[in-house]
């Protein structure tokens, strides 16, 4: 495909879609989808179809808009109002309200079925990641060009060179959303400044003397965004990893998923095949002398591969355990190469970057984390689902402002960010922003973007507890501080929970959080006794109050 | 080659460009211990007990599995060090039933001896008791779960050395086990050539020559690194 038959596709595309004058978009999300929205957009095609308003009414299935909560959900938007009013919003849509939707299609909304729009929730939000997601039909490759999607691949390969893309990139000041907040530019920098190995390996390696990586293995407990994005704009997600190809020189790429996403990965390989048909993938991209390919590799279940050396060597075929660091995988990754793992996320996130500009990117958010996030809201709180807010946002703004707050007669007692590798934020730092910085502060991290509202019922010795377990469970067994010291601080919870602990038990617990941290082999260890850390620090009382009083205790 | 200088608990250290802290460490007499470790094998970092400080780094670095560099302070020996060194050993020794005086490698046992060496006088965790199997299926070695350390020396001496890959890792966690072939017994494992170099690599008594004596159950492994040297050297090659 050439630049200009790109812009073909997307003029084409705009033309159909201003044939029609509304748009009825039904969310096919993983959450949706399992409570039959398929079955509505089915009904309402049919509904429209004999009301004779099939071609007036475009009805598209889309990716997650936000409230699962609410779902299903659809939205209808008319394009002559689309400025100036919201689209009206259907929650809780049965396959046979189809009928009414189809019905109300010109005239007043259907009362009953309508959500409030006019709520902090999607007020207070702000899309960069998921600008399309409830707008893209996640199966069309047309769509998404229309919607200027490939814009910036072409903008990177015919007006920029890979140096200048990474250096948009570092001025953008963006950093990984996988958890750790690594600073994307620099990563991109090492990559595309180490040398290859002289001697190529594989056949692969033949191929491309450089790899990149979507770090696709979403696990935390509770987290839902990378599936989101995968599962409603896979597109973007190959687009941005196409740019970090050409920007450090990588002739490859894998999409690294969890096999327990099957919708995720089945959109993506059909994202993949239709972007070779087009020739977005393939060799001579656009015209250019760029050639990439992007490969599907499913993960087999294993938390730790997400661990980026652990991911490798899952890729490379081997057990998916994790490799003291360094060598980093920027200077040598899979199969020996320099490679660069990027979150989902992260991925998401370079389009608008290269298209909008670095300037733009970084006038979003606080000093040091710029751009926004998005974070998976569950727990006790009103408005469960997906969120995109800028970063230096308050907690409290996200929890009782965009959340809705508690439901009705719970108080709040703190949340969870970070997945089995966070911590617990309690009330008193709820107007602190959301950064990186700022998170780690307080004990907890960024991470992942897993948000977990917990009330004043939640005990939190269980919280600790449960997170041990999920570590335990997961930790791949190579070194012994994680596999035996998750073992034992699982052991010393569970006991502190049935009240048979002494304060003895407690000190052994706190020294094995440090010995553990300090000394495990990857993330995962390193991160295991945080939640643990965490709610001793602000919830000591509630350890205490389990103990046995005296010395005289079963054991 | 270029040769580097570093300082390794405030004595200057001269090392080849490529080696290991650990290495050095050991040329310059001063000892670090180590369980995953074997002189001919690659490094792992699995066992945590030869982790070093190293300034300028907030991490705790793996001496074995981290490269000599010009000017580097590496501290072997500090309290906090110690207290974590023997912290992982009272954690393997909590993990299976290792009952030094009914074992076939008391006093051949490098366990033991780390235990030794880190002052372990007793345990302050909770044993867990596994309820683990024995295989004694092969006609000349037997293999006891409990004992094992899951250091993986034995996994990579087959795969490194003899080339089989018999043995490797299975399951995770703290039920993660060493397996033969895809967990057949090891009796039945066709790719084991019994070469035996698994019973000189095992630390500990978890790999053993059936039918011999405590007094006999002496590991080989200066025939390890023999066999490495003259490879790496060449020295069969006509």
């Amino acid at each position: 495909m050439t630049p200009e038959e790109l812009a073909t596709i997307r003029e084409r595309g705009q033309e159909a879609d201003a044939r029609f004058e509304k748009t009825a978009y039904v969310c096919v999300g993983t959450s949706c989808d399992a409570l039959g929205s398929a079955a509505i957009a089915k009904n309402l095609e049919a509904e429209l179809k004999e009301a004779g308003k099939d071609k007036a009414v475009k009805v598209k299935c889309v990716g997650c808009p936000g409230l699962c909560a609410l779902g299903p959900l659809v939205e209808v938007e008319n394009k002559a109002t689309a400025e100036t009013e919201p689209a009206t919003l259907y929650q809780y849509v049965k396959p046979e309200d189809a009928h009414d939707i189809a019905a109300a299609i010109d005239g007043p909304p259907v009362e009953r079925l309508r959500a409030d729009t006019d709520q902090p929730f999607f007020q207070r939000q702000m899309k960069i990641v998921l600008e399309n997601c409830g707008r893209v039909d996640p199966e069309e490759i047309d769509d998404y060009i229309a919607l200027g999607g490939y814009a910036a691949l072409e903008q990177a390969l015919t007006e920029m060179t890979p140096a200048q893309v990474v250096d948009t990139i570092t001025r953008a000041g963006l950093r990984g959303r996988g958890g750790a907040g690594f600073p994307t530019g620099l990563k991109w920098a090492t990559v595309a400044k180490s040398q290859p190995p002289a001697v190529p390996r594989t056949p692969d390696d033949i191929l491309s003397r450089k790899f990149v990586i979507c770090n696709g293995d979403e696990g935390d407990p509770g987290a839902f965004m990378d599936r989101s994005v995968m599962e409603g704009d896979p597109h973007r997600v190959i687009e941005g990893m196409i740019i970090a190809g050409y920007a450090v020189g990588a002739g490859r790429g894998y999409v690294y998923v969890r096999a327990e996403y099957p919708l995720a990965v089945k959109r993506l390989r059909a994202a993949i095949r239709q972007a070779q048909r087009a020739g977005l993938l393939g060799t001579n991209i656009l015209g250019s002398a760029f050639s990439f390919d992007i490969d599907v590799r499913l993960g087999a279940g294993a938390f730790v591969c997400g661990e980026e050396t652990s991911l490798i060597a899952s890729i490379e075929g081997g057990r998916g355990t994790p490799r003291p660091r360094p060598p980093f995988p920027a200077e040598s990754g899979l199969w020996g190469c320099p490679t660069l793992i990027n979150n989902v996320e992260t991925l998401a996130n370079i389009a608008p970057i290269v298209l909008r500009g670095a300037e733009w990117f970084s006038s979003i958010g606080t000093e040091k984390s710029k751009g926004t996030k998005v974070f998976a809201l569950t727990g006790q709180v009103k408005n469960t689902g997906l969120i995109e807010v800028p970063m230096g946002i308050s907690l409290r703004e996200v929890v009782f402002d965009i959340g809705g707050g508690l439901p009705e007669g719970r108080t709040f007692k703190a949340v969870q960010t970070g997945g089995p590798s966070g911590g617990c934020i309690p009330a008193q730092f709820l107007d602190m922003k959301v950064d990186y910085e700022s998170l780690a502060q307080v004990g907890s991290i960024m991470g992942s973007g897993g948000m977990i509202v917990m009330d004043d019922k939640t005990d939190m010795v269980e919280i600790a507890r449960f997170f041990m377990e999920f570590c335990m469970e997961e930790s791949c067994g190579k070194c012994v501080p994680c596999r035996v010291g998750t073992t034992q601080m699982h052991g010393i919870l569970a006991r502190i929970g049935d009240g048979k602990a002494s304060k003895a038990d407690l000190d052994t617990l706190t020294e094995l959080c440090d010995m553990v941290r300090r000394t495990s082999l990857c993330g995962l260890g390193q991160s295991a006794p945080n939640p643990v850390i965490s709610t001793l620090r602000y919830f000591r009382e509630e350890y205490e109050s389990k103990l046995v009083k005296d010395g005289n205790h079963e054991r | 080659m270029s040769v580097k200088t570093l300082t390794i608990d405030g004595k200057a250290v001269s090392a080849a460009e490529g080696d290991s802290v650990l290495e050095a460490a050991r040329e310059a007499g001063i000892e670090i211990p180590t369980l995953c470790h074997l002189d001919g094998l690659t490094d792992i970092g699995a066992c945590r007990m030869c982790l070093v400080e190293v300034t300028g780094s907030n991490k705790l670095l793996p001496a074995c599995s981290t490269r000599v560099a010009e000017g580097m302070e590496v501290r072997t020996n500090t309290e906090q060090l110690r207290k974590y060194r023997r912290m992982v050993v009272e954690l393997l020794f909590a993990e299976r039933n290792h009952i030094c005086a009914a074992c076939v490698a008391n006093g051949h046992c490098e366990l033991q001896d780390v235990g030794i060496a880190v002052g372990m006088d007793h345990v302050r965790y909770d044993y867990l008791y596994p309820n683990l199997k024995v295989d004694v299926t092969h006609p000349l070695y037997g293999m006891d779960q409990n004992r094992c350390i899951l250091c993986a020396r034995c996994v990579r001496v087959c795969d490194e050395i003899e080339g089989a890959h018999t043995w490797d890792v299975l399951g995770r966690g703290v039920k993660a086990r060493v397996t033969t072939d895809l967990n057949q017994p090891w009796g039945e494992a066709q790719s084991c050539t019994s070469c035996g170099k698994c019973v000189m690599a095992c630390p500990t008594g978890a790999i053993f020559k059936l039918g011999s004596t405590v007094e006999e159950s002496v590991k080989e492994r200066g025939k390890l690194a023999f066999l490495k040297t003259a490879r790496d050297k060449k020295q069969w090659v006509l």
